[in-house]
Order: C-alpha cells, then structure tokens, then sequence
C-alpha cells in the first residue's frame, strides 16, 4: 500500500490529539508551551500534506507553514518570557497555583 | 518503496517522541524527546518534497526554540518537582481521544481530490517568487516582520530586571 495524503493527515492528527492532551492535562507551564508547539508541528504537515496531494505545483500550503513558523516563534518567545516574569515573582510555574485572575 | 520504510519510521518515531513529551516524568527529558520530534518533522518534509521547509524546520525550531525551551528550564527550579499531571487528566485524554476519531473517521471518509502532477522539486525559487513575487504573499511578509519586533521588544521587557 503506497503512502497517501490520509497517512500523512492521521500522522498530523495523532500528533496534534498528543499535544492537546498535554495541553490540556500538565501542570508545568513549560510543558503546556512544548505541547502547543507540537500542535503547531502536526498543523504543519497537514499543511505541507495538502499542498503536496492536492495543488503540487501552488505551494500555498508550504507559504502558509513557513508563516505558522513564525508565528510560533514569537509565541515562543513570548510565552517563555511571561513564564520567566511569573516565576520572578510567584516562584512558580505550577498552571494549577497561577490563579490570580480566577474567580 | 524507499520512501514508504521513510514514512513508517519517521511516523513510529515521531508519535513515540511525542508521547515522551506528554509522559516522561522528567522535565529535561521531555524536551530533548521534544527536539527529537521536531526533528523527526523536518524529516516528513523531506518526505514531501518541501526540501526549503525541512531546512528551516532544522534551523528554528531545533536550532532556535528548542534552545529557548531548555534555557527556561533551566532558570526555573520546578524541574526536581517533574512533569505532574493536573485533576483533569482523565477528561483531557477523553477529550483528544475524541478529537482523534472525529479527525480520523473525517479523513478516511472524505473523498480527497488528489492530483497526480509530480510536485515542484527545488522548491526554493518557486516559494521565493510566491512570497515576493507580483500578487504573492508580500504584505503578510511585512506583517511577519512587524510581528516579530513586536514579539521581540515585548520578550524584553518582560524579562527585563526593574
């Protein structure tokens, strides 16, 4: 069986269910980051999927990952930042103690 | 022939260094499992034919955000604590579980309107004259860019010492 576009789209979907559960689930923030940037990885070949399946000569796909790319590069550096700030100042990165804007 | 053992491998890889993210106990570990699957995405590229993508997948996210991620964890003392998981576990996992059969059961389902054309092969010049070509992707570049001083400047001031 010769490998399709629906390998590479369950690929990216388990990936994708793998970065949500770690998203969703951890308590450390710096784990919470690792598991969106892998959401943002599987995004990526399902985009680069399409582009090769579906419009091959377009690229529109790949123009698009080479923009989630850098999106996720600034929420990278963003986001490691607030966590350094929070940790400057609570002494923890724990997503269950940060909770000063909870009702 | 060859480029299915490619797949297979990068795909048993892959989930297994993303599983490790989500549950070894070890925060260290978890991202060096992290960099093995950004690694192992830029071989899917390859797999592709997005040759320029699997470069800059290399160069920014195991060269520039991987560093990043280990030097927070560096500067924050919660890594003896290790990667707990909150009371949620349970409903998280029911939840990507969904997830999962919703999107596979979509997948396999749909009529996808595969074209036979063999894709572009080097496929720098084409994304170049796509990114900075008339009637291209010029403005959001430009906004790119602004994005990433803005991200930049906020970086700093957030870390910055008072």
């Amino acid at each position: 069986m010769s490998i399709g576009l629906e390998h590479y789209l369950i690929l990216s979907a388990i990936l994708f269910s793998i970065g949500l559960y770690g998203a969703l689930a951890k308590r450390n923030a710096i784990i919470i980051l690792m598991s969106i940037e892998l959401m943002l990885n599987a995004v990526n070949i399902a985009m680069v999927a399409f582009s090769r399946y579906i419009v091959p000569l377009l690229l529109t796909g790949q123009v698009f990952a080479i923009f989630i790319i850098v999106v996720a590069a600034a929420e990278a550096a963003v986001g490691l930042a607030i966590i350094l700030a929070i940790y400057r100042g609570r002494e923890t990165i724990d997503a269950t103690k940060i909770d000063l804007m909870k009702w | 022939m060859g480029l299915e053992i490619a797949f297979w491998l990068l795909a048993v890889v892959g989930i297994l260094a993303a599983l490790g993210v989500v549950l070894l106990r070890n925060v260290f570990r978890a991202a060096l499992s992290l960099v093995l699957c950004f690694l192992v995405v830029a071989g899917i590229y390859v797999t592709l034919s997005a040759d320029f993508l699997a470069v800059v997948q290399v160069l920014i996210y195991v060269g520039a955000i991987s560093v990043l991620i280990i030097l927070a964890i560096m500067l924050t003392r919660d890594v003896q604590l290790g990667s707990l998981s909150n009371k949620l576990r349970i409903p998280a996992l029911f939840v990507a579980i969904l997830f999962l059969g919703a999107v596979g059961f979509a997948t396999i389902n749909t009529l996808w309107p595969v074209s036979g054309v063999s894709p572009v092969m080097p496929t720098t010049e084409a994304l170049a004259l796509k990114l900075f070509g008339e009637g291209g992707f010029i403005l959001p570049v430009e906004i790119a860019a602004v994005l990433l001083l803005a991200a930049i400047l906020g970086a700093i001031v957030l870390v910055r010492e008072k």
